[in-house]
């Protein structure tokens, strides 16, 4: 800077126009220069102390971390995100992710997280295998998600956080595990599973000091040992078929009951249609009766002659042979003419006298 | 010279400066030794604080929790189960000066508490039945309808004392030794217990066979259940028809009664016309031209016939 401001008016930017006078300028300017140079070093490292100090003594905290200061070690202040100041020598930061979930994996690695994400193949079964409550083996693999709550008692409390974090984490873990059976760590238990766990952590937190607030829990792939895995699987096969065995049987009832429902129906349905019949019938022939008898009543001896005249007339031309015995003449048998052949046909009355006889004419 | 003496001055005064003073950090704490003798009590508080120069010496040690990892430990439960036990403890300098006396630094203490840690590890778990070491409570499993878990007979399901009060146990023993350190030991607990490999392996065939178990029930469980709901559909089959053979049947018979019972109040008026009109009725219906009628001449049909003779 104060080499711009020793050049006068002219920047270095005119000179480099490759002009004459641009030459002596820079000439008188390095002697001007070399004059001064014990003063200018000085400013220089003045400058560079000044920079220098500068840097050391202002920080900045990113937008999702806190900043915790110490002056000769001990506690001094908690800052927030910004630009900050410290007395340089004296006082000492350390940034803390207060905002960021952190995140611990057992039983398995994230090798590169991504749309793909890769698993580390190795698998952590020290970790993950452990004893049920019921004394047989599960894998069960997990994330635990937390957050650093208390910057202060995160840094000072306890060494190795990490590792004592996963060893209480996993020491939550089978003491859950360790008091349900192996069906619930496999199936119906795992979000109760995974909130006791949750809990345990935090409290083990709680009392370790550790600043740290445990956000989630989450089950991840909870199996039975390999091994074991293929009876596993059996048991999902045979539930399936117990389903499938059931569901076939109930689709023939529901099939057959409905068509048997409607049988049955109609088997009714038949019976009322004859009772109708039957029932309207006999009222219908009763009626005619009683309408025959009516008249009958009145002239009971004409009326009897006439149906009985008129039934003769209306079967006797349809009947084949008619024979008369007069018993007078018992002998006389050559009416009866056996050959059939020569039948006369029916009488000339044609097909009968009454053409078409209602039989429901009283008349 | 003469310039250079001020110069000299303040370095030396630097210097006894540096000397004489000393911070703690929060997570530090410290011992003060005069030829190698303690001088003073611990010196806890973080902080800047003073000394003789150059005779007093600082020795600092960690004031934070500190890790304990033991090696897992085989080792054979009352009821002769086979299991690998690994413990961890979190532990803390509560007398420093003790502490420097007595084991030095922090390897000495490491390996004075793998000694005395797991030996009450193998101590206590020892003396009890595998399952308290798993279980910490007697709640009951919750069964699920497809996976009624068989109470395996070589599992009891009931604990007296439970993991918690074993590691507490073994928290509480091993502290009565502990401070003798000047160890403050905060925590103890397991970590991991596992079946050990040979065991593993019968394990996981009670395992299979159990599972098979399970299996083999639910199958014949659903053959039973189509079964099951095959009779009930022939009962429903043999009900539903009958009942509605039944009710045709009654249908039948009440119209049957009623037709009697119309033609039977109709014909009563006159039983021999009603015979009369019956008859000629079935005259017409019954005979055709197959029929041969030989009428005698006195009949009432000829009777004009013959007398007009």
């Amino acid at each position: 800077m104060a080499l711009y401001d020793s050049s006068g008016g002219n920047g270095p930017w005119t000179g480099l126009g490759g002009d004459g006078p641009a030459m002596p300028d820079l000439e008188g300017l390095l002697r001007r220069f070399g004059g001064n140079a014990r003063r200018t070093a000085i400013r220089i490292g003045i400058g560079i102390a000044a920079v220098a100090l500068f840097f050391t003594s202002v920080y900045q905290v990113q937008p999702d971390e806190a900043g915790v200061v110490t002056r000769f070690g001990r506690y001094s202040r908690v800052t927030d995100p910004g630009l900050h100041f410290i007395v340089p020598f004296l006082e000492a930061v350390t940034k803390v992710p207060v905002e960021r979930q952190l995140k611990e994996e057992f039983g398995f690695r994230t090798v590169e997280a991504g749309v793909r994400t890769a698993y580390d193949e190795r698998q952590f079964l020290e970790e993950s295998l452990m004893l049920t409550g019921d004394l047989n083996v599960a894998v069960v693999e997990w994330i635990v998600q937390y957050k650093v709550q208390d910057p202060r008692a995160y840094l000072f409390n306890v060494r190795e956080i990490r590792s004592t974090f996963r060893d209480m984490s996993e020491a939550a873990m089978r003491d859950v595990v360790g008091d349900h059976s192996v069906d619930e760590v496999l199936t119906v238990g795992r979000e109760q599973i995974a909130a006791q766990a949750k809990d345990l952590l935090q409290e083990m937190n709680d009392r370790y000091e550790t600043g740290i607030s445990v956000q989630q829990l989450v089950l991840q792939d909870v199996n039975p040992p390999d091994s074991v895995k293929p009876s596993f699987n059996e048991v999902n096969e045979a539930i399936q078929e117990k389903e499938r065995l059931t569901n076939e049987a109930l689709a023939e009832y529901n099939q057959a009951i409905p068509r048997a429902r409607g049988d049955a129906e109609r088997l009714i349905q038949e019976a009322e249609g004859y009772a109708a019949e039957r029932v309207n019938r006999a009222r219908g022939e009763a009626s005619r009766f009683e309408s025959v008898y009516a008249e009958y009543r009145n002239a009971p001896r004409v009326t009897r002659a006439r149906m009985y005249l008129e039934t003769l007339s209306e079967v006797m031309p349809k009947l084949g042979q008619k024979v008369i015995l007069d018993e007078s003449g018992a002998n006389i048998l050559p009416l009866l003419n056996l050959n059939g052949e020569r039948r006369q046909p029916p009488s000339p009355g044609g097909p009968g006298p009454g053409g078409q006889p209602e039989r429901e004419d009283p008349r | 010279m003469k310039r250079a003496l001020p110069v000299v001055g303040t370095l030396a005064g630097l210097v006894l400066l540096f000397a004489s003073t000393y911070t703690i950090r929060e997570t530090e704490q410290a011992i003060i030794t005069q030829f190698g003798e303690p001088v003073g009590g611990a010196v806890t508080e973080p902080g800047l604080h003073f000394k003789l120069p150059f005779i007093h010496r600082v020795t600092r040690f960690d004031q934070r929790w500190l890790p304990w990892d033991g090696d897992a430990n085989q080792i054979t439960t009352r009821d002769k189960k086979f299991i690998w036990v690994d413990t961890y403890a979190r532990w803390r300098i509560a007398d420093p000066l003790l502490f420097f006396q007595s084991v030095r630094d922090e390897r000495g203490a490491q390996s004075r508490l793998d000694d005395i840690i797991d030996g009450e590890t193998r101590n206590s778990v020892a003396t009890y039945d595998l399952i308290e070491i798993v279980r910490i409570t007697n709640r009951d499993f919750e069964i699920t309808e497809d996976l009624v878990s068989f109470a395996t007979e070589e599992v009891p399901s009931e604990i007296e004392f439970g993991r918690n009060a074993i590691t507490r146990s073994i928290l509480e023993k091993a502290s009565e030794v502990t401070p003798s350190f000047g160890i403050e030991l905060v925590d103890v607990r397991i970590k991991r217990v596992n079946y050990v490999e040979e065991v593993r392996a019968k394990v996981y065939e009670r395992m299979i066979s159990e599972r098979q178990r399970i299996a083999e029930r639910s199958r014949s469980e659903g053959q039973g259940r189509a079964a099951e709901v095959r009779g009930q559909r022939e009962r429903e089959l043999k009900s539903i028809e009958s009942e509605a053979f039944r009710q045709a049947e009654e249908i039948r018979g009440r119209a049957d009664a009623e037709a009697s019972a119309i033609y039977a109040r109709a014909y009563q008026r006159d039983a021999d016309f009603y015979r009369f009109m019956k008859s000629l009725e079935t005259y017409r219906t019954a005979l055709d031209e197959g029929v041969t009628l030989v009428i005698g001449s006195d009949s009432e049909f000829l009777d004009f016939l013959r007398r007009s003779r």
